[in-house]
Order: structure tokens, then C-alpha cells, then sequence
């Protein structure tokens, strides 16, 4: 393969708040410059998980390489890395940017400027980014190129006369951004024959490869048969194969050099062993520092898993660990519950992530789960000086040997139009959030600055927020410490029963809300049986709330005749394959979904 | 030759009612007289079948059989004669409406040996019929009655219906003593029950609050609450009672008779005597096939077989027989629902006596429950 001349490689991401259109424009990007035709072309190529084509999100970074001939006649080679847009993900699309030199910014013409907007340009200018605004889907109607320019300077503070005003969706002006890029983006520096540094910005599991790192050479070459070092986990191997990607495709090249996108494959059999940020550097002559930016992602949200039949437990735990060869977020261990018997307790990056992970576990492994309410990490400091970090709400020690707990604390961005910030601040306040300030980004818009305890927003906070501002805030946060809080456990009691799997923790001011809301809750859910069930709610010994389902009285198909054989018996059945969803307590059966759902008890719609 | 029951739908009435979701329509003469023939050609075409068999009881129901002309009903039953060999003491019973019956149909009904009437009053109470769609009065109802007794008819079965909307626990237990005072031979009692696709079901489909409903000149009709489950339970109970007052037993969930006077076809039904049904939507049951008229049969296999014998069994009063099961396949009834039976006993729902196994009275009210646990 002939010398990449480093003038001719442009690395950059897209970032965007969510649909503003960014996998459209990616998209097209890869169809104009011909790597793909239009016939082969899937919608959103770079979103390849049925999942995220389907929820159209981006969950996992993705690369691509492409080759563009450009007006003045060279050929250019573009690696295009697709970013993560939620916040969710923060820490994955932060590794992203550190591996591209500039950014293209997409801005939707009709929504402006929204949270994420503002999040994803800060944190590419933290990385010294160069950031290139493109005015999206100016062929929609409400499309107000000229405000959302002036916005983008008066806010973001960036050069926005010329950015190209562009339909992504019907390829209006995209060849303006490819020559842009050539323009406005920088490209990359480095030293090929210093010693090797990359940074890992990715890595997927391939059960015939390993382990395949996604990787930017910094510094230095990498080949077939170099020997490397993970320099955070201290990890050595010997590269396997080098490449590059193509469209939904690795291809394997000689070598990878400074200023260069790719791939290497080693003998790595764990994803834990090539964590997202750490510096690959040749074990023989290693660089003299890691590059910067590399820590450890904890989880933050919590919940339990279980398989709703017992038996399906082994393939439960058989999935998380194929997940988590592509995840080195997810984390889990087994616990057991009383209710629900043997299940793992799953850490994950919010609750987006729990959200994919289950319905991936649901979806490719076909496995019917039950999961509990997700919980925080709260900190529980005890008289005799010992420090717990609480996962699961069960674990919590006796309230006697309890000096004081901490919970997690998020410090949140909500951008929202003027007519609605005093429902989001009355939301704010509801959640326990403490004011820190606002911002006038214009007349009619503003920026909300809270702290926030993060459980209060772990549950239903994202669907409070939109379905009272009609849709119009956007919410962006980070983590913040923590504060020492007066919580409580809240416990469940059916039909006297306590039932562990429902136990909670919550801040001692709302917990008699929680508590009779999810009494309420619970006694939608809970079918009714032959006998009265009593649904209580109790911190320690007390009962705070009270309902009661009745027993039921009749279930009897009084008229019946010959003809109805067949329709009485698919009744029954009907009734047999009920009783199977449900999880048996004591003699109370349960339904699975009842697990989940008393978890959104916003009632303000 | 092996005992048999015929069933023969007529899916033809006047105006349909607001809580019928049976196969059953207005329709002109025309439709009816193609119908009718339609149904002979299906009758005659069951000749070889009919070789293994004796008819032991023929159902001619509805609908409101009784609207179609005396003739009609004679051309069925020429072909039914023609086909099948019908027992001298069959059970033959047709189905009527007040209202639908002269002297002249009841004449044509004793000649073709229609031995048992079947006469749809539903309620006693003339704001109770109205709600419910009906196009009589009670007092329709009792001429149509006095009449089929001085036509000879000495088995008559009375249909009636509780939890029907605006009814009270005391107007249903008048309806009960009215109809019983007349000293039918059988009475059929009814739960009202909501079902999709009835006019009924757009009313109260969703919960027991009362509705306003626009009519179709353009009022508004307001729909009287149904009553409560409580209320619908007491009835059930004041069923069994007042009738044992007048010498009713309860043999069937909502049937009751004197005795003697059980209704041998419904009981078929429930005993897994074999059935074939002719007209729209009618079952049928032979040879361990199950189908509906138009649909592909299906073949029931063992479990099938023995769960049915369960669940239908116990909707008689006297239970399901344990030898009875052993005999039919060959294993004890213990073995196979040892589980279930301990559970459903220990919960006071179903109780043995003998050598039958029967739901007790909670259990008659929880019935689909106790019953959904024999399913294998």
C-alpha cells in the first residue's frame, strides 16, 4: 500500500442533540463518496444494532473510512466517527472526540440550539476540537436558517456565516460540508516514527477475531506481529491483523500509522483487558507517558435481574457475559431475592443503558425477564467507622448501626422555552433539586442550572420533563459527589408478606408519597384473588399506607352450550398462561410487570 | 349403535337483542327458505355417519327457531327422519320466543314429535325486558305459555336472566317466584354477561357506572347501573333458594328442574356424548373431533380429552364420576390431578362425595378458576 501522505487524512465526529439528524447526514456522506451505492445502502449504516435503527439512537460508536474526491482534484481518505448522543453515554463519546481533530455540528434549522447542542461543543472544545456548524433540514417548513445561525454565534460563540445549509435527508448541499471538512478541519499530526501511542476509543467482541480495538495512532506505527501494552490495565499482546473500516466491514491493511483511524486485532480474549482510553503503546519500546483522559467508568443506576422462569438462570448469566464482551460498562453479580429468586444485580451508565440492555437480553437471547426498581449508589457511613457502597436496597444495615448515608448527586443542564420554566422549576423543586442559577440564551429561551439527587431522576424525570414542557426541554447532566441525605427504606408488604424485590430507598420527605402511590400502584397491577389482600407500604416496623385488593367474588361463565367448548376452554387457557407471568409470594402471585411499572408514578400529565 | 345428540341452528330473529352475541339476524323469507334447504341438503349429507347411530335428543335453537313457518320446521325434521334414526322417547326440544308462536306452528311442532319447549322470558319485570332489547312483554309471555300448555306440551323450560341492568335483588327474586308459580318444568337462570360486540358491551364494556347513550332518532337514553358483584352473587344464592321452594333442584350451574326433568341434551354436553351440529357456526363432536360448521375438525388427544372431561364435567352439580374417568382412560383420576384436586380441596372449592368429585358452592362461583387448574 502506497504512503498516506498525513495532509490527506481528515478524522472528525458529527455531533448533534438527538435527531437533529446526525446518522442521516453520516449516511449520506457515506453514499456521495461512493463507498456504498444507494442501492446497497441501508438507512443509517453507522446505526447498525436493530435496536438503535430502531429507537434511532446511536448506543455504540462506530467508524467508518472513506475516500472522497475532492473539487481540486486529490483524494482525500476520511474516517468518519459516529458518536454516541446520549448523555448516558457521555464518557464513551468523550473518548470518541479525543480520537478525531475536528467535528462537524449539526443543528437542526427549525429546533436550534438545545442542551446536548451545548454539551457535545463544550466537550469538543475541551479536546481542542475545531468545531464546524452545519445548518440541517432547511427544507422543512418551519426551517429558520438565519435565527439558528445568529443563535449558534450568540450562544456558542462560534463562526456560523458560511456553515452549508443542507437537507441531509435529500442530499441538499452535503458535497458543501465534504469540502468544508477539507477546509475547516485540520489535518492530523504526529510523529510516525516516535514511539507507538493510540488511543483506544472502542472495542467490539468478535467470536473469530477476539477482541477488536478501535483505535487513533497518535504517535509511532502499529502492524502484524507488534508487541504491545495496555498501559491502565497492563495488558500484553501481539497484533494479530491491522485495518481499517469500511462500510459495516473491517479491511485488513500492512500498517497503521500517526494521524491514522483503524482497527488491531490481538490475542485478547476479554474486553476488560482493552478499557475505552487507555494508551496502546509497543511493549518493547514503550512511550514515556499514557495519553491523557483515561478513567474508570463506574456504573451509576442498579437494579436486579431475573429470569422469569428459574431454570432459564444459567443463560441469563451466559448473555450478561456476551453483552459485556461489547460492554465493558455493564456490570453484574449474582444475588438472590426472596420473591424472585436467583438473579443478578446489573450495574449500568443510567437508565437508557439499563433500558438497552434488558431489551437486548429480551430480544437476542429471547430470554422473559423480571427487573426490579433501579437504585443509585448510595453511601452508608456506620457507627463502627465501616463505609458500604449500597447497590441493593436489601443490604441495607440495621437503622441502629447507621451514623449517616450519602447519595449521589448530579449537577443538570435543562434547557427549555420561557413559558415553561416555571412548570420545570415546580418539577425541580418536586425532585429535591437545589437552584444554582439561569441563563437567558435569548428572549424566549433559557438554560435551568440544578443540582439534583440522581435518584430523583433515575425513574421518570426525562418523561416528567417532556411531557410538561410539551416536548420542548432538553436535559443534559453530569455527576456531581455526593451529599449526606436523610433516606429510608422503604419496604412492601403483601398480604403481610414483605416482599424484597420491591424494597427502596428513598429520601424520608417523600417517602410517604412513594408510599401510598405505590400501594395505589400495586393494587392496579395485582389481579384479584380468591381471598383479600392487604398492600402495605412500611419503613421499619411502621406502615405508612395502606389498599387493599378485594377477593373476588365470581368468575363463572354462567351461560354455556355445546358450541362454546372450544371458546370455554381457550378461556381457560387464557387464564393458565395469566398465572404464568406472575411471580408467586407467598400465596400471592404477582405479576412480572408489576416489578417495573410502579416505577413511573408521575401522576401530573 | 352409538347414542347421539343433534343440534340445528336457526340464526334468524326479529330484532336482535342488546346483550346477544350468538350467530343470529333478521332476515327476510327469502333467506330464511334458502337457509332451510341448505340445512336439509347438509342433513342428507351425513347418511353414512348416520349408520353408527341413535338419536337420543335433537336441539333446534337460535336465534328464535320459532320464526320460521310451521312447514319449515316439518321439511327439517323429513329430513332429520330420513337421515337418522331418532329413539322413540328422544328428547326434542326447539327454542321460542313470546310473541313469535300461533296455535297452528304449535300444532305442526306436536306432529313432527317436538316433545319439549324452551321459551325465552328473561325477566318478569317489563322495564327489565325493554333495557334488555326484548320485543315482549311479560304478559306476551304468559299467553304464549298458556298456550303451549293447552297445545299438550307438558315439558316446558323457561329462560331467565339475572345482573341485568336496573334489576334488584328483590324485582329478580319477584321474577323468580312469577315464573316459578307457574310451574314450568324446567328453568334456566341466567348470569347477564358483558360480551364484546354487543350493544351492551359499548354501555358497560367498561365498568358499572351508568351511561347515556344517543339513540338513533337522536334522544338520549340513559342506561340503568348494572348491579354490583355482590348484588349479582346474592341473586345466584336467592336462585337456588326461592326455586327449592317450589321443588326445583339445581343439577347444572344455572340450570335447575323438577325432577326427571333435567335437560338430557345439555347434560350431553357436559357427559362428552357425542353431537353434530347442522346450520351457521353450529359444533360438532365425533369420533375425538371437535369442529366448528366450516372450520377444519380437530383431533383431540388424550390430555385433551381428559381435561375436557374435567371441566365440563363439573359444571354438573352431582361432580365428575372417578370411575367414570378410570373406565374412559384407564388410569385413576388421582394420578393424573393428584396436585390439584388436594389443592382446589384443601381451599374448600371442590369436595368428594362418593364416587363423585364436585365444586362446592364457592367453588361454583370461582368456577373458571377451580376449572383452569385441570388443564394439563
Amino acid at each position: 500500500m502506497a504512503e498516506i501522505n498525513q495532509s490527506k487524512i481528515r478524522n472528525f465526529c458529527i455531533i448533534a442533540h438527538i435527531d437533529h439528524g446526525k446518522s442521516t447526514l453520516a449516511d449520506r456522506i457515506i453514499e456521495m463518496t461512493g463507498l456504498l451505492t444507494s442501492r446497497e445502502m441501508q438507512s443509517q449504516v453507522l446505526d447498525n444494532m436493530e435496536l438503535e435503527r430502531e429507537r434511532g439512537i446511536t448506543i455504540k460508536a462506530q467508524t467508518v473510512r472513506i475516500v472522497y474526491k475532492a473539487r481540486n482534484g486529490e483524494e482525500y481518505i476520511f474516517n468518519l466517527i459516529d458518536t454516541p448522543g446520549h448523555v448516558d453515554f457521555n464518557y464513551e463519546v468523550s473518548r470518541s472526540l479525543a480520537a478525531c481533530d475536528g467535528a462537524i455540528l449539526v443543528v437542526d434549522a427549525a429546533q436550534g440550539v438545545e442542551a446536548q447542542t451545548l454539551a457535545n461543543v463544550y466537550l469538543a472544545l475541551d479536546h481542542d476540537l475545531d468545531v464546524m456548524p452545519v445548518i440541517n433540514k432547511v427544507d422543512l417548513p418551519s426551517a429558520e436558517p438565519e435565527r439558528v445561525i445568529e443563535e449558534i454565534e450568540d450562544i456558542i460563540g462560534i463562526e456560523a456565516q458560511d456553515a452549508p445549509r443542507i437537507s441531509a435527508k435529500t442530499g441538499l448541499n452535503v458535497e458543501e460540508v465534504l469540502e468544508q471538512i477539507i477546509e475547516k478541519i485540520p489535518a492530523p499530526e504526529g510523529d510516525a516514527k516516535a514511539p507507538l501511542k493510540a488511543l483506544i476509543f472502542d472495542s467490539v467482541y468478535d467470536s473469530y477475531k477476539g477482541v477488536i480495538v478501535f483505535c487513533r495512532i497518535k504517535e509511532g506505527a502499529i502492524r502484524k506481529g507488534t508487541p504491545i501494552l495496555m498501559m491502565a490495565t497492563g495488558a500484553k499482546a501481539e497484533v494479530v491483523e491491522v485495518g481499517y473500516f469500511g462500510a459495516g466491514q473491517f479491511i485488513p491493511c500492512e500498517e497503521l500509522s500517526a494521524g491514522m483511524v483503524g482497527y488491531i486485532t490481538a490475542s485478547i480474549k476479554n474486553v476488560k483487558d482493552t478499557r475505552v482510553g487507555d494508551t496502546i503503546t509497543n511493549a518493547q519500546s514503550p512511550c514515556r507517558e499514557p495519553l491523557p483522559g483515561y478513567k474508570k467508568v463506574n456504573p451509576m443506576v442498579y437494579c436486579g435481574m431475573y429470569p422469569a422462569d428459574g431454570a432459564k438462570y444459567p443463560d441469563l448469566r451466559d448473555a450478561l457475559e456476551k453483552l459485556q464482551l461489547n460492554d465493558a460498562s455493564l456490570q453484574f453479580e449474582p444475588e438472590t431475592s426472596v420473591a424472585l429468586g436467583f438473579g443478578y444485580r446489573c450495574g449500568f451508565l443510567g437508565l437508557l443503558h439499563l433500558e438497552i440492555i434488558q431489551e437486548r437480553l429480551e430480544r437476542e437471547y429471547n430470554l422473559d425477564l423480571v427487573t426490579t426498581a433501579p437504585g443509585v449508589v448510595y453511601k452508608v457511613y456506620k457507627t463502627n467507622g465501616e463505609v458500604i457502597e449500597l447497590t441493593n436496597p436489601s443490604n441495607l444495615p440495621d437503622p441502629s448501626e447507621i451514623e449517616y448515608m450519602e447519595e449521589p448527586i448530579v449537577k443538570a443542564e435543562i434547557m427549555v422555552t420561557s413559558e415553561y420554566i416555571g412548570a420545570i422549576m415546580d418539577l425541580c423543586q418536586e425532585r429535591r433539586g437545589i437552584y444554582e442559577g439561569m441563563e437567558y440564551m435569548e428572549e424566549t429561551r433559557a438554560v435551568l442550572h440544578y443540582r439534583l439527587p440522581l435518584n430523583e431522576i433515575i425513574y421518570d424525570f426525562f418523561d416528567a420533563l417532556k411531557s410538561r414542557s410539551r416536548g420542548y426541554a432538553s436535559f443534559d447532566y453530569e455527576l456531581d459527589g455526593y451529599m449526606q441525605s436523610e433516606l429510608v427504606k422503604l419496604d412492601i408488604l403483601i398480604n403481610k408478606e414483605e416482599v424484597d424485590a420491591l424494597s427502596f430507598i428513598v429520601h424520608a420527605q417523600t417517602a410517604y408519597e412513594r408510599g401510598r402511590k405505590m400501594c395505589e400502584k400495586l393494587k392496579e397491577e395485582i389481579p384479584r384473588h380468591l381471598f383479600e389482600i392487604p398492600i402495605q407500604a412500611a419503613i421499619g416496623s411502621k406502615i405508612i399506607a395502606r389498599e387493599t385488593v378485594r377477593a373476588m367474588r365470581k368468575d363463572v361463565l354462567a351461560k354455556c352450550y355445546g358450541g362454546d367448548i372450544t371458546r370455554k376452554k381457550k378461556l381457560l387457557e387464557k387464564q393458565k398462561e395469566g398465572k404464568k407471568r406472575m411471580r408467586q409470594v407467598g400465596n400471592v402471585e404477582i405479576p412480572q410487570k408489576a416489578f417495573m411499572s410502579v416505577l413511573k408514578l408521575d401522576d401530573k400529565k | 349403535m352409538r347414542p347421539l345428540e343433534i343440534y340445528v341452528h336457526i340464526p334468524f330473529c326479529i330484532k336482535k337483542c342488546s346483550y346477544c352475541d350468538f350467530l343470529s339476524a333478521p332476515a327476510g323469507r327469502q333467506e330464511q327458505q334458502e337457509y332451510v334447504e341448505s340445512l336439509c341438503g347438509q342433513i342428507r349429507s351425513y347418511g353414512e355417519t348416520a349408520k353408527a347411530y341413535r338419536v337420543i335428543s335433537i336441539f333446534i335453537g337460535g336465534g328464535t327457531p320459532s320464526i320460521l313457518e310451521g312447514e319449515q320446521i316439518a321439511q327439517i325434521f323429513l329430513a332429520l327422519r330420513e337421515v337418522f334414526f331418532i329413539e322413540e322417547d328422544a328428547e326434542i326440544t326447539i327454542e321460542m320466543n313470546p310473541g313469535t308462536v300461533t296455535q297452528d306452528k304449535l300444532k305442526v311442532y306436536r306432529d313432527v314429535k317436538i316433545n319439549r319447549l324452551s321459551i325465552g322470558l328473561q325477566s318478569a319485570d317489563n322495564r327489565e325486558l325493554k333495557v334488555l332489547g326484548r320485543i315482549h312483554t311479560f304478559e306476551d309471555f304468559l299467553d304464549t305459555y298458556r298456550m303451549s300448555r293447552e297445545a299438550g306440551f307438558e315439558n316446558i323450560n323457561i329462560d331467565l336472566m339475572s345482573a341485568v341492568p336496573g334489576q334488584t335483588a328483590e324485582s329478580y327474586a319477584a321474577t323468580l317466584h312469577r315464573t316459578a308459580g307457574l310451574a314450568p318444568e324446567h328453568i334456566s337462570a341466567y348470569s347477564l354477561i358483558i360480551e364484546e360486540g354487543t350493544p351492551f358491551y359499548e354501555v358497560y364494556g367498561e365498568g358499572p357506572s351508568p351511561k347515556v347513550k344517543e339513540t338513533e332518532t337522536g334522544g338520549f337514553l340513559a342506561y340503568p347501573e348494572l348491579p354490583d358483584e355482590d348484588t349479582e352473587r346474592q341473586m345466584y344464592y336467592d336462585t337456588k333458594r326461592i326455586l327449592a321452594e317450589y321443588g326445583y333442584f339445581r343439577y347444572e350451574i344455572s340450570n335447575y328442574a323438577k325432577a326427571g326433568y333435567e335437560c338430557r341434551h345439555n347434560i350431553g354436553y357436559w357427559n362428552r356424548t357425542e353431537y353434530l351440529g347442522f346450520g351457521d357456526g353450529a359444533a360438532s363432536f365425533i369420533d375425538h373431533r371437535r369442529w366448528t360448521a366450516g372450520q377444519e375438525p380437530e383431533k383431540l388427544s388424550r390430555e385433551d380429552e381428559m381435561e375436557e372431561y374435567m371441566f365440563l364435567g363439573l359444571r354438573i352439580i352431582k361432580g365428575v364420576s372417578k370411575t367414570g374417568f378410570e373406565k374412559e382412560f384407564g388410569v385413576p383420576v388421582e394420578r393424573v390431578y393428584q396436585k390439584v384436586l388436594a389443592d382446589m380441596e384443601s381451599r374448600q372449592l371442590l369436595e368428594q362425595e362418593g364416587d363423585f368429585i364436585r365444586l362446592t358452592d364457592r367453588g361454583i362461583d370461582v368456577s373458571n378458576y377451580v376449572m383452569s387448574g385441570f388443564l394439563l
